[in-house]
């Protein structure tokens, strides 16, 4: 346990404590001259390739056109939509209640943390307050959802950097925290976990006990894959030094998540704006240097063993009491608009809800992180080779569900 | 006529020496059949065993624990339609593929499985071997461009590339192997793969051990080059799935693709077998040189024998613990079945004049499939180097360090 406890992102976790960005630069333009023209080779023809929507390596239908020089990448363009459902417009039709298991639907690898900022959201607006059980139920699912979401992330970003062992042993781990949640609600990954103003259905018996044998199950399986990546060599080469970013084009570029706290920026919504129960839980925030693939890994890796002590802590004191809070039975809040966000695996998850005073929202808007953290893609991996754009699509960890809706 | 066939079997030289064409041939298609049983069995090994590194069963219905999987593949693979792209250049996506082929099979014929078991023995061998297999990139590069296509195109120049640097450490490891055979009081050396094992033989010594650690540094100089030079995980950059979809053979399907499946395989076995013969003492058993006499002998000659009949136990014991239920019956029997062909073969192994026979061909392909073994292990390993850091360890890891060993080796000899 203490070699874990002794890497890099561990000791930065206390030295950057508040420090509110880095102000590293990266010199984004020697190695990428676009319009000088090497004349020491044969004159060649850039070469454009389409990446996508295809491709086993792009999360998805994500479609990217690389212009390259050889192997080299001299600028990308994403092209998206092939998910493209409409999932805000919906909202339009629905009312509040009925829109409830479309935001599952959005980053289905994420759904409990979907439906946890959406239900806060109409809590807000409602100016309701879930009852203290429902949150800690809450805390303890999205947890475990961050920790799902994690390691499939993890299994697929190896797979793509060409490791095809460790997604095996994350989709084995993984299968237990889908079995927990099948358990609770009957659904495994369009969970529809919470309903607005605390949860649907009270834990099953024997729920804290299950989680409890998980997060003792799975504390090892993390050192497992560890031991695989971590001080691979191949795994350091191909990590360090990829695909990096600044705090300050992280802040610019709106990109959230563990992609910016590998950045260097100790911001975490759980901890800077609390909600459901985090405050009180004693929790790191993981924290980079570089804002290059390996630190975002160690940052990722970091955050689950942190989400085993939150889902530790919060087994422990679960109170008792309701698990519904005093909601109409038929939703209209107040004309008015509300933006609530919450901590997802992949960043800031909002929503902006305008309401008209009717049954139906007027206006949903969704800020996804994923969407936000592609915009990205293209500044990390200019002057780099095309390996690294596959590298780099990994460790943004997008869910194109989530970036169409 | 009945002469010429008998004459060559109290002969102790390979059919080509012997100059006898028939038996030859027959050495040939024995090759050729082995070395298809052998890909066959590798493709079901590496599903297996690779599944098994990764927490699940692999292939498990068609056939006894998935046994008759790679043959339903090659059945698949044969009755696919072909395509060939509209834009292609039909000519050379055609030649392409066998291309790859002939030189993947071409170089069996002076790999020596045993002291007389081998199609022929050159004076040239190992030159012959790592020229013709290095011509396998030729195939490739004509794949990737005849494709007509993006993909397949950076495949093959990321091949091509690869291939040629790491076919310079790999040369550079040969010769230190080769200048170890000259080690003798004549002071001559060898090229030919009979005489390279037969060195080590009369040297008391595998050339890995030799020079410590001199010839151990060389072997693993050879071990990275080979599974450069074959394509497969951590280098296998021309097909990197994640990258290039499947790199310089996107566009081939079927039968096509399946001779490309058929010649990394085989390619796999062909250095393997350069990689034994150099430094494994080839068909050599196991302490030779320590554990001599009658009695070890006896002891040694058993030990192909006993590893079938532990294969088929092992069939035996998947055949207890098959489900008792109607529906596993012919897969259960049909494990049982294939426990008994295995047994029958262990059995076979035991009867005197074919005891003494197999021993050379059992070591050999034994230390190839420790070989084979390896690649797997890399496979459920390592992650994908990317192109610069390959070129890096190619050239400025393995290239000194081959240039090194060589000299020392030289160094050493001479002393």
């Amino acid at each position: 346990m203490s070699f874990y406890e002794e890497t890099t992102i561990h000791k930065r976790m206390d030295a950057t404590a508040g420090a509110a960005g880095s102000v590293k630069t990266i010199d984004r333009t020697s190695h990428l001259e676009l319009d000088h023209h090497d004349k020491t080779f044969l004159d060649t023809n850039e070469l454009v390739i389409n990446m996508g929507p295809q491709h086993p390596a792009t999360h998805g239908v994500l479609r990217v056109i690389l212009k390259l020089d050889g192997e080299k990448v001299l600028g990308t363009e994403c092209v998206i939509g092939y998910l493209h459902r409409g999932v805000e417009k919906i909202a339009e039709h629905r009312t509040y209640t009925m829109f409830n298991p479309y935001v599952d639907r959005m980053d289905y690898v994420a759904a409990v943390s979907n439906g946890l900022g959406y239900c806060e959201a109409v809590e807000k607006l409602l100016n309701v307050q879930a009852p203290p059980r429902a949150n800690y139920i809450r805390v303890i699912l999205t947890e475990l959802n961050r920790l799902a979401s994690h390691m499939l992330w993890l299994g697929t970003h190896a797979l793509d950097i060409g490791a095809i062992t460790p997604l095996f042993y994350t989709f084995r781990d993984r299968e237990e925290i889908l079995k927990i949640f099948e358990k609770y609600c009957g659904a495994r990954l369009t969970t529809h976990a919470f309903r607005i103003g605390g949860c649907s259905y009270e834990t099953y018996d024997g729920f804290e006990r299950e989680v409890v044998n998980f997060v003792n199950f799975v504390t090892p399986k993390i050192d497992e894959y560890e031991e695989l990546l971590t001080t691979n060599r191949i795994w350091v080469e191909r990590t360090k030094g990829v695909g990096p970013i600044t705090a300050r084009e992280c802040v610019a570029l709106g990109v959230t998540g563990p992609v910016l706290r590998a950045s260097g920026v100790k911001w975490d919504l759980r901890k800077a704006q609390p909600y459901a129960a985090y405050s009180d839980f004693d929790f790191d925030i993981p924290v980079g240097e570089n804002g290059d693939t390996y630190d975002r890994y160690l940052v990722r890796m970091q955050e689950m063993r942190q989400s085993l002590r939150i889902i530790e802590q919060a087994v422990g004191k679960i109170p008792a009491g309701p698990i519904m809070a005093k909601v109409p039975k038929v939703i209209k809040p107040a004309v008015g608009e509300i933006y609530h966000s919450i901590e997802a695996p992949k960043g800031e998850l909002g929503y902006f809800i305008v309401s008209d005073g009717s049954t139906q929202p007027y206006r949903i808007r969704v800020r996804p992180p994923s969407f936000v953290n592609l915009q990205a893609l293209d500044m990390m991996v200019r002057g780099q080779l095309v390996a690294d754009v596959i590298a780099v699509i990994g460790t943004l960890d997008i869910v194109l569900g989530e970036v169409d809706r | 006529m009945l002469d010429y066939i008998t004459s060559y079997l109290r002969s102790d030289t390979t059919p080509g020496q012997a100059g006898n064409i028939l038996w030859a041939v027959v050495y040939i298609f024995l090759i050729f059949a082995g070395l298809s049983v052998a890909v066959i069995a590798m493709n079901w090994l590496e599903r297996k065993i690779l599944a098994h590194m990764q927490v699940r069963l692999g292939p498990m219905r068609v056939g006894p624990h998935g046994l008759l999987q790679p043959i339903a593949d090659a059945l698949k693979l044969l009755i696919k339609e072909d395509i060939m792209p509209a834009e292609a250049d039909k000519f050379v996506f055609w030649m392409a593929p066998l291309v790859v082929v002939m030189t993947a099979f071409t170089v069996f014929v002076v790999v020596p499985f045993g002291a007389t078991h081998a199609v022929t023995d050159m004076n040239i061998g190992i030159l012959f071997m790592v020229g013709v297999s290095s011509l396998s990139v030729l195939g490739i590069v004509m794949a990737g461009w005849a494709s007509n296509s993006h993909y397949p195109l950076i495949g093959a120049l990321r091949s091509s590339a690869q291939m040629v640097s790491y076919e310079i450490a790999m040369g550079l490891a040969v010769v230190s192997a080769i200048l170890m055979t000259s080690l003798n009081s004549a002071g001559t050396g060898t090229l030919s793969m009979i005489g390279i094992v037969q060195a080590q033989q009369a040297q008391h010594v595998w050339f890995v051990f030799k020079f410590f650690p001199l010839g151990m540094i060389a072997f693993f100089i050879f071990a990275i080059a080979m599974v450069a030079e074959t394509n497969r995980a951590p280098f296998d950059l021309p097909e990197a799935e994640s990258e290039l979809t499947a790199g310089f053979h996107t566009e081939y399907s079927g039968f096509r693709w399946s001779l490309f499946f058929l010649a990394e395989y085989s390619a796999m076995i062909a250095v393997s077998s350069i990689a034994v013969t150099l430094w494994l003492g080839g068909w050599l058993r196991p302490f030779s040189n320590s554990l001599t006499g009658d009695t070890w002998e006896m002891v040694f000659s058993l030990i192909p024998g006993l590893s079938f009949l532990a294969f088929a136990a092992m069939c035996f014991l998947g055949v207890f613990r098959m489900p008792k239920h109607r529906a596993f019956r012919m897969q259960t029997m049909g494990l049982a079945g294939f426990g008994v062909l295995l047994g029958g073969i262990g059995l076979l192994l035991f009867v005197p004049p074919v005891r003494y026979r197999v021993q050379d061909i059992f070591w050999f392909s034994a230390k190839v499939a420790i070989s084979m073994y390896m690649y797997i292990w890399y496979r459920g390993t390592f992650p994908r180097y990317r192109f610069d850091q390959l070129m890096k360890v190619g050239w400025k890891v393995l290239l000194p360090l081959g240039i090194g060993v060589l000299v020392l080796t030289a160094g050493v000899g001479v002393l």
